[in-house]
């Protein structure tokens, strides 16, 4: 035990020296073996989390090959898709994204698309959660519903980056309950931290976030769950589906791979086989249930199809909410 | 009573040898990625986040924190000696700190830096065992208003001290900006100044900024000034802080310390408007020799934002600990340490897991004084990087510059914006704008508007919201007051004049 410790500290300290030479070594590869995996996000978010236990899980389903994970942060993965782009034909290399990324491509009108994309797999999904101050007069979704035909304007809903998955549940929301997804009062913040403060401090009406960012504060009574946007209600969380309150709004906040575009069957049937090997280990599964994800494995078509369907929703609501020019 | 004694075991528990040794790990990369300008505590800790997956957790936070502090304490060297901050946080430091360090008192600057940074950190690593429920209550009671409130008086403050000519340092406001609008707007989601580049879209992150403008326009002004003149003696001085540097600095640092606990408590507070606020403080204070010493390298002006840096740090895992609420880079990637292990921080971390917080909190004032006993030592050494000649340092400096602005995102676009800012920088300086307002706009600018926008949308379009918060009310009566206060004064002086001209 003692001598791994030690041996991670020298690892830790080679590692941090060699830092900024890691995320800078260019794409290419190929007959390496080598399978590179793309977060296209920062350090310490949601993306570069999953590749990293995607990494860990690989090197258990896989031990005979080498993995490096990467970051190209920017523009909501869009900087990254466009380099993934350039790759065509590399069946070395993975790109991890979402729902997000589909909402990005929309905003920022990318000019590269995910149809220049292979899919590979969708491998979890978070749910949204709806919550509002524990001190609010408004106890459950109608009220809110009520509310909010009165004036939109009143109603301030905080959540993420404008145009991201929560701005996205505000808009259907707001659809499902015949108020004009124009009108939403949306107060972006950068990321669930800054809007938690606003709730906590009840300087808005309502907030939108992932389940993982709120449950802490919805189970400790500081914050109270007006809804959940999956299809039926959650294990570990006391708090009603939103079509359970009679807004018809089901979204999850997926997460997946796709590799770059122009591959052939025999390669993409080799990253899917090793995904596939990757979902089935203990190392994944474990960091599944650790980090409250839910495990949604979809490979092949399947997943072309949800990507299509997914692409069709949200750009209608980007589209009905205004964001687009 | 039972903190202390909670306190005591983690002690016990932090001071194991193998935890001692990844401390100093810490203290030691934290140091040396904030010399590295571009590089900073955010990213390395980031880098190390994988570590959790065979690291126990305590020896983890040890070293997080470590590395924390350390890149706080780091940013410093390099602002006093070269005029380029590793960070945008010790870029205040760098104003009087580089002056300090011409006239040949670097070595008491550096002291002044390490021994500020040791005060403020362990004050307000005591603050965070004792005061942390009140500051949360605090920090959460503060809404979009109340920061626009606290923009308006930074700017205030800060364009009232920091320029000789205000016409050249409200064009230097300006610039910054400018660029600060650069990106898409958060509000809408659109997209403002990019000019089609996608790169650009995430606009141009500080670090850039700072270090375009300062190092890189620092080393090109040097270099053309090489052929022209002799290069400017530096004295190398004394080694240490004598009797005069105590007196003046011990004020300052409890200053910043009480600047900068809170502010790292609040979500968006960060550590550079403490660091703004103190120095604004302390050249108002300034009496005497300090006050002739203003501009030319007064060791107040080190001592007070040094100290509110390293004082901010300590306040960011008050809302971390208590509420889970990350309120800086570092502390949102710590979140995600803590979630590594299957611990959510919270109000039921202090019940749940004390071994682990006490024991994290215990670290960090090991942390801190390990990072005072590698530094003092140190601080004569580094002095003499100013021996180095010119052409060789500079040299370094702007590949040291380039490298950690590369490493930031990896994107070719980031070198070529940075060469573009160290222009301008070169610019700047040639026809005498002051550097800091351009990128204290750049930094307060954005929030400013973000918070005045959020707060409007809130209260429907009523712009009475913006003072009906009493935090607001009384934030913006200061700024008027700072405001009034040499318009009142000169209409005094006339009125005094007026009647004995009549005579």
């Amino acid at each position: 035990m003692r001598l791994r410790i030690l041996a991670a500290l020298a690892a830790i300290s080679l590692a941090a020296l060699t830092g900024c030479g890691e995320n800078t070594t260019s794409g290419g590869g190929g007959g390496t073996g080598t399978l590179r995996i793309m977060a296209p996000a920062s350090p310490g978010g949601g993306w570069d989390q999953t590749s990293r236990v995607a990494e860990q899980a690989l090197k258990a389903a896989d031990p005979n090959r080498k993995y490096e994970v990467y970051n190209v942060p920017g523009a909501g993965g869009t900087i990254g898709l466009a380099q993934l782009a350039g790759e065509k034909g590399n069946g070395n290399l993975l790109m991890t994204m979402g729902l997000v990324m589909v909402g990005a491509i929309e905003q920022n009108k990318s000019k590269v698309t995910l149809s220049d994309t292979t899919p590979i797999a969708k491998l979890t999904e978070e749910y949204e959660i709806v919550v509002v101050p524990a001190e609010s007069p408004l106890k459950s979704l109608s009220d809110l519903v009520t509310t909010w035909k009165a004036d939109p304007a009143k109603v301030s809903v905080a959540g993420g980056s404008a145009g991201g998955t929560d701005h996205i549940v505000a808009g259907l929301m707001a659809k499902a309950a015949g108020v004009d997804p124009k009108q939403v009062n949306y107060i972006a913040h950068s990321g669930g931290g800054e809007a938690l403060n606003a709730l906590l401090g009840n300087k808005v009406t309502i907030g939108i976030s992932g389940v993982g960012e709120f449950a802490e504060h919805v189970k400790s009574g500081k914050l109270r769950a007006l809804g959940v946007t999956s299809g039926q209600r959650l294990a570990d969380l006391d708090a009603p589906t939103l079509k359970e309150g009679g807004l018809d709004v089901e979204l999850a906040n997926w997460r997946g791979f796709v590799a770059p575009g122009g591959l052939d069957d025999a390669a993409k049937k080799s990253l899917t086989d090793l995904v596939t090997k990757m979902h089935d280990t203990q190392v994944w599964k474990d960091a599944v249930a650790k980090n409250g994800w839910i495990d949604s494995f979809q490979t092949g078509q399947q997943f072309a199809d949800y990507l299509n369907s997914e692409q069709a929703r949200v750009k209608g609501i980007i589209a009905e909410m205004g964001l687009v020019s | 009573m039972s903190s202390f004694q909670l306190l005591m075991e983690g002690f016990a528990a932090a001071l194991t040898p193998v935890n001692l040794l990844f401390a100093l790990v810490g203290v030691t990369l934290g140091t040396l990625v904030g010399v590295l300008p571009g590089i900073g505590p955010a990213m390395t800790v980031a880098l190390l986040l994988p570590i959790t997956f065979t690291v126990p957790p305590a020896s983890a936070f040890i070293m997080f924190a470590g590395i924390y502090y350390g890149g706080m304490y780091g940013g410093s060297t390099t602002s006093i000696l070269l005029n380029t901050p590793g960070e945008s946080s010790s870029m205040i430091t760098a104003l009087e700190g580089n002056k300090m360090a011409r006239r040949g008192r670097a070595a008491q600057a550096l002291a002044t830096a390490a021994i500020g940074s040791f005060v403020a950190g362990t004050i307000a690593t005591a603050l965070l065992v004792v005061a942390a429920p009140l500051v949360v209550d605090f920090a959460i009671g503060f809404g979009p208003e109340d920061y626009f409130a606290l923009a308006v008086l930074a700017f205030v403050g800060v364009s009232a001290v920091l320029s000789r000519s205000l016409v050249r340092g409200l064009a230097s406001l300006g610039l910054g900006l400018v660029i600060g609008l650069i990106g898409i707007d958060q509000q809408t989601g659109q997209a403002r100044l990019t000019l089609g580049v996608p790169q650009l879209l995430d606009g141009i992150d500080v670090v850039i900024v700072a270090v375009g403008l300062f190092a890189l326009g620092e080393a090109l002004y040097v270099a053309s000034r090489l052929r022209h003149a002799a290069p400017e003696v530096v004295p190398v001085g004394r080694a240490w802080m004598g009797r005069s540097d105590w007196a003046r600095s011990w004020k300052p640092w409890l200053r910043g310390t009480a600047f900068g606990f809170p502010f790292g408590a609040l979500p968006g507070g960060g550590a550079e408007i403490p660091t703004f606020l103190s120095y604004a403080t302390e050249k108002k204070l300034a009496r005497g020799v300090s006050r002739e010493e203003y501009g030319k390298g007064a060791i107040e002006g080190v001592a007070g934002p040094e100290a509110a840096n390293n004082a901010s740090a300590a306040g960011t895992l008050v809302p971390l600990l208590t509420l889970g609420l990350p309120t800086s880079a570092t502390a949102a990637i710590l979140l995600a340490a803590f979630q590594q292990y299957g611990l959510q921080p919270g109000p039921q971390l202090f019940d749940h897991n004390p071994a682990l917080v006490w024991g994290m909190i215990a670290s960090l004032f090991i942390g801190n004084t390990m990072l005072l006993v590698l530094n003092l030592p140190l601080a004569p050494l580094w002095a003499r990087v100013l021996r180095v000649p010119r052409p060789y340092l500079y040299a370094g400096i702007i590949l040291f510059a380039a490298l950690g602005v590369y490493a930031l995102n990896g994107t070719a676009v980031d070198l070529v914006v940075l060469f573009v800012l160290g222009l301008l920088g070169f610019a700047m300086r040639r026809f005498g704008l002051p550097i800091a307002p351009a990128v204290i706009g750049m930094i307060l600018g954005p929030m400013a508007e973000i918070q005045l926008r959020r707060a409007l949308a809130i209260g429907a379009g009523d712009v009475t919201v913006l003072v009906r918060s009493p935090i607001a009310a009384v934030l913006l009566l200061l700024s008027l007051g700072a405001l009034l206060t040499p318009v009142v004064r000169k209409l005094a002086e006339r009125r005094e004049l007026a009647p004995a001209r009549k005579e």
